[in-house]
């Protein structure tokens, strides 16, 4: 899986979670950008991200994330290491 | 019914679709009843509410929520709560789990004067509510512990969390078997069902303070939504059955009835009878049975006598075994039977005929079905019959639909239907509410929807505050016959306002429809009011999608219509006079 693959899978989550098919991902996109996307939505986006990637993120891993590019990078290196 | 949202359902795409599936639901109804749930949580409850937002829009039932703050739920039980005493919910529900249980025994400690402790706490939260807030409660029990210290002697040593949870849960058990009104959602099944190393994962709870497993929230919220939905009455009625390959193995029409698979001879009969004892279950319930299939007659009635069919000819009130398409036979059966078809499950292994049934009739439930080993999983997750309350009538529904049947067959041998009336030998027993019928009254005034002028529903609290209140004439109405005893089936609420009385509720069930009750009953309310001396009855009609068989009730009553505005809402005006003409001359009534 290439990085814009997963950043192409990550763009579809956001769209279905927040249905707004007007949301462009980039590395930089945070909470601070989508509306809607408060700690309790961040949940159900780890979630839905953990089911449709086939992972399970531990805890250190998702406490600090800060944007999407980390979670995009997280995921390449999840997913390099199985 | 959106099928997304049926058993087994996708919980994955349930949690990731949430926004987009409550838009559905919202565009495509048929009329929702508004309802206002408060949730009181031990945890993290978001994604609970959420997702319990959509089952219940599914059912019909469009909720507004209070959620407690964080672990709140005994604080926001036990004290003054400005806010969710102006919210003022229509329901209540303590979702707890076994994070909030305060201490368990360690093996020095009395573990009874634990266990009486921590009952009494949650005791004194549910009498607290009742006390406060006269609605229903709905309390999670304990899902088991996540490790277990002494290993298998958990279970039965005093001191060990296996066996505490488990008299915990047997306690509230008993408390929910003595206090109506109160009612225990089984985590403990539901994290067993799904699996408890998972549910309990813990993970989810040091990462975003939720006690379960959120990919487990679609199993809990579906479960507490089905309880909410039977408690305003919303559960289904009935199965409509397919036969060939749905009851029994085979096709009885080209196999014969020796071809055909049930019984205990191999494995594939011995499933399809397990599947046929399941089924027969649902009898002492109030479920109707009824066949819908693509056969013969002759050969369907000869499929059921096999000799080791569990189901007989007899447990079925409407058997339509013919070659029309099975839409058409199904929306024969619930008009026979006077029920909506939503009202009714259609079971069928054959995809097409589920597509054909549940596209051209509006909200009738065709779950998908599998392998026949999974039949009764599948049928019985989806809690369409998910129980609260079992009335008298629920116990004797099947039998009163079989009366009805023959009352059908009596009718065609009379020529006047007034003699046809009379050879009835009806009796009505219309009465002011008592308490022994609190229950079934507030369980009709939810499940009624054709014969419901106003379609206002009542809880059983709203129902024993309105038979106390002086302002208030009640009646309920009972028909027994020749053929049988039909129940409970009619209920009147006239609200007094000075000099007038107006009707906040009249409602019939529909399988007393043209036996002139509601001329008795209309009889009785006149008298009633004259007693207070109250000369002028209002009554009120507000359409609905399913109400129109009552739109020109009160014309037909003798009152006289005072208004109408742009949605079809209607007054109409009765005035008492002296020479009040009985309606009725067909019902003998005790009052």
């Amino acid at each position: 899986m290439t990085r814009e693959e997963v950043m192409k899978t990550l763009n579809e989550i956001f769209c279905n979670v927040f249905d707004d098919d007007s949301i462009v991902l980039t590395d930089e996109t945070n909470a601070n950008d989508i509306e809607d996307w408060d700690s309790l939505e961040q949940i159900n986006l780890i979630v839905a991200i953990e089911n449709e990637f086939g992972m399970m993120f531990d805890m250190a891993e998702v406490s600090d994330l800060a944007n999407v590019g980390e979670m995009a990078d997280l995921i390449m290196s999840k997913s390099e290491n199985e | 019914m959106l099928k997304e949202l049926l058993y087994p359902f996708d919980p994955n795409y349930i949690l990731e679709n949430k926004r987009k599936i409550k838009k559905t639901l919202l565009e495509d109804s048929n009329g929702f009843v508004e309802k206002k749930v408060a949730i009181l949580g031990g945890y993290t409850t978001s994604a609970i509410k959420q997702i319990m937002e959509l089952f219940l829009l599914n059912n019909g039932i469009k909720a507004s929520f209070y959620e407690s703050e964080y672990n709140k739920f005994y604080e926001d039980a036990m004290f003054d709560n400005e806010e969710l005493k102006a919210f003022d919910p229509d329901i209540i529900y303590v979702c707890t789990s076994n994070r909030n249980i305060v201490r368990y025994p360690s093996l020095k400690d009395d573990a009874e004067v634990l266990l009486s402790s921590e009952f009494e706490k949650y005791k004194g939260i549910w009498e607290s509510l009742k006390n406060r807030y006269h609605c229903p409660i709905i309390q999670n029990n304990f899902e088991l512990p996540y490790y277990r210290l002494m290993g298998n002697k958990e279970v039965s040593d005093v001191h060990g969390k296996v066996n505490f949870i488990t008299r915990l849960n047997l306690l509230m058990d008993e408390y929910a078997q003595n206090n109506e009104n109160f009612y225990i959602c089984d985590i403990n099944y539901i994290s067993a069902d799904y699996g408890l190393r998972e549910w309990s994962d813990p993970f989810y709870f040091h990462m975003y303070k939720y006690a379960l497993n959120v990919n487990a929230v679609p199993y809990l919220s579906f479960n507490v939504a089905n309880i909410i939905k039977s408690i305003f009455g919303k559960n289904k009625k009935g199965f409509v059955l397919d036969l060939d390959n749905t009851l029994w193995g085979g096709v009885v029409g080209d196999d014969g009835v020796e071809g055909i698979k049930v019984g205990p001879e191999e494995s594939e009969g011995q499933v399809y009878s397990e599947f046929q004892r399941y089924l027969k279950e649902h009898k002492q319930l109030g479920v109707i049975l009824n066949i819908d299939s693509k056969n013969d007659l002759e050969n369907a009635i000869a499929g059921l006598k096999h000799p080791d069919s569990e189901l007989s000819e007899e447990d079925f009130v409407e058997i339509k075994a013919n070659w029309d398409p099975k839409d058409k036979n199904f929306a024969e059966i619930a008009n026979e039977l006077n029920l909506l078809p939503e009202s009714l499950v259609f079971v069928d292994d054959n995809p097409a005929e589920r597509h054909i049934v549940s596209e051209q009739i509006k909200g009738v439930c065709a779950p998908e079905l599998s392998s026949v080993e999974h039949y009764i999983e599948v049928l019985d997750r989806n809690g369409f019959f998910e129980i609260t309350t079992l009335s008298n009538d629920d116990l004797k529904r099947n039998e009163m639909y079989k009366q009805n049947a023959e009352r059908a067959k009596a009718e065609a041998s009379f020529s006047n239907y007034k003699d046809y009336l009379l050879s009835l030998d009806m009796k009505g027993i219309i009465k002011p509410f008592e308490p022994m019928y609190i229950e079934r009254i507030s369980q009709l005034s939810n499940k009624s929807n054709q014969f419901n002028l106003t379609t206002h529903r009542y809880t059983v609290s709203d129902i024993e505050k309105i038979s106390s209140d002086q302002d208030y004439i009640t009646l309920y109405g009972k028909l027994i016959d020749r053929f049988g005893d039909n129940g409970l089936v009619s209920v009147v609420i006239g609200h007094i306002k000075e000099d007038v009385c107006e009707i906040d509720l009249w409602i019939m069930s529909c399988r007393v429809l043209k036996r002139d009750l509601e001329f008795a009953m209309m009889d009785e309310l006149v008298k009633k009011c004259k007693e207070r001396n109250i000369r002028k009855i209002i009554g009120h009609y507000y359409p609905t999608a399913k109400n129109n068989m009552v739109k020109d009730f009160y014309s037909l009553q003798g009152f006289t219509k005072t208004s109408e505005d742009e949605k079809g809402n209607t007054e109409w005006l009765f005035e008492i006079d002296d020479n009040y003409q009985l309606k009725n001359e067909v019902i003998e009534v005790e009052r």
